[in-house]
């Protein structure tokens, strides 16, 4: 898109004047206003952006290898359509995520190849495996619960085409925890062994899932600039108690329990106390020592390889299109 | 004169128009301009008149690719049927708060 001296969205561009653009800058986050492509913009922002949208992209991407670990073994054909649908809206998630990224100036492939060489992060939740189909509800409810009351807040991102993408996804997720809750509750309902399948699965990605808010407040260091930016409205700690406050009474419903003996009522505070995580092993699968990192990377190099003459194939049938196309009108011309 | 300049043979422009910051550029019209700069300006004078816009695009028409809306049943049809694809689907967790 060509710029000219009529866009409105980027009133000091002619004044090309760092201080006059911070100032401006300053004013929109003041007024909780939006930033747009456009707009001057700090360069700490727009690299803070890069990599929280592209890592949220790439988590996106990642995330559907668990879950499509159980497509061709969904217990009913009903099932594997759903959760097919999902996986879809997963890889959909991803697309507007690094179309987001890309209005900050960083390209489609740059980051690609960020994530295939490992120098970008993605959820350290992908790295755990499916082992029952219970774990495909669990996920459902546990993983993609945390991911909405993560996103929801992130709707209102001062980056406004981050804000724009969560919205669509915030909208799209809704089925997302519904039909995990569902499939424990069947399960929770069905044989003793279905139920013990389901607290099974709920055992294991419990703690995972409350890991997905990311290290405890007074460990994460990047927090308080990105609430300053706007981006982050709430903390990390903030947002898993109203997690755990929300799951509580919905594992109840589902007659299951959460692996947690710490966890209990406070009346005074109004929220559920719960005990410490495991930090280390979080820091291990961080650091790429988790049960399923490598897998999850050499499936994704392996996807992305393998996916090379899909890409080549279109750019050749664009290329044929296009001299067809040229000779055509070359043909009119002349009058052939 | 010539005959360029009389305004059907302007190319067609959309134009698309951003309410307010954060929003998405939204569908407004069109109109007919020589340049990308007139129709800018053009597009300014006949859709924001009224402090509709923050922000104006303006996108010559036949740069724009479009499903054929005659076709509308048959290119869409691989969402219809898939009720599953919404939360009011899945009927068990009625009554359970936040779900
Ligand atoms: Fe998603
Ligand atoms: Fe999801």
């Amino acid at each position: 898109m060509s710029t000219t001296s009529m866009h409105s969205d980027a009133p000091v561009s002619n004044l090309d004047d760092e201080r006059a653009g911070q100032e401006r800058f300053d004013q929109i986050i003041a007024e909780d206003s939006r930033i747009e492509p456009r707009d001057w913009m700090p360069e700490g922002y727009r690299k803070t952006l890069i990599r929280q949208i592209s890592q949220h992209a790439h988590s996106e991407i990642i995330g559907m290898q668990p879950e499509a670990n159980w497509i061709t073994r969904a217990p009913s054909l009903k099932r594997k359509m759903i959760l097919m649908a999902k996986v879809q809206d997963e890889a959909g998630h991803g697309l507007y995520l690094y179309s987001a990224a890309e209005t900050l100036g960083i390209s489609r492939d740059e980051m690609v190849q960020q994530l295939l060489d490992g120098t970008a992060k993605y959820s350290s939740i992908f790295n755990y495996p499916t082992l029952t189909w219970a774990d495909v509800g669990a996920i459902g409810w546990l993983v993609d619960g945390a991911a909405i009351q993560n996103q929801v807040p992130l709707c209102r991102a001062s980056y406004a085409p981050y804000g724009r993408a969560m919205v669509r996804i915030c909208k799209e997720e809704s089925f997302h925890q519904r039909q995990g809750w569902e499939i424990l509750y069947e399960l929770s309902h069905g044989t003793p062994e279905q139920k013990a399948m389901a607290q099974d699965a709920v055992n294991r990605f419990y703690g995972p899932a409350l890991q997905m808010f990311g290290p405890p407040d007074d460990n994460s260091p990047n927090s308080k600039q990105s609430m300053a930016w706007n981006i982050k409205r709430f903390s990390n700690d903030e947002l898993r108690q109203r997690f755990v406050d929300m799951i509580v009474p919905q594992a109840e419903a589902l007659g299951l329990t959460l692996p947690d003996p710490d966890l209990k009522w406070n009346e005074e505070r109004g929220h559920y106390d719960f005990g410490e995580l495991d930090w280390d092993e979080f820091m291990t699968v961080i650091k790429g020592k988790g049960p399923c990192n490598v897998q999850r990377m050499q499936h994704r190099r392996e996807a992305h390889e393998n996916g090379a003459w899909v890409r080549e194939a279109a750019a050749a049938y664009a290329e044929k299109q296009a001299r067809r196309n040229a000779d055509a009108a070359d043909r009119q011309l002349i009058g052939a | 004169m010539s005959e360029q300049n009389i305004d059907a043979s302007w190319p067609l422009y959309e134009v698309f128009v951003r309410s307010s910051r954060g929003l998405s550029h939204v569908h407004a019209g069109s109109l007919h301009a020589p340049d990308d700069t007139m129709a800018l300006r053009n597009a300014r004078d006949l859709y924001t008149r009224r402090n509709e816009g923050t922000s104006v695009w303006v996108v010559p028409a036949d740069c724009i690719s479009s499903s054929d809306p005659d076709s509308k049943g048959g290119f869409f049809e691989s969402s219809k049927g898939k009720a599953f694809r919404h939360a009011t689907y899945y009927t068990k967790s009625e009554g359970v708060k936040h779900l």
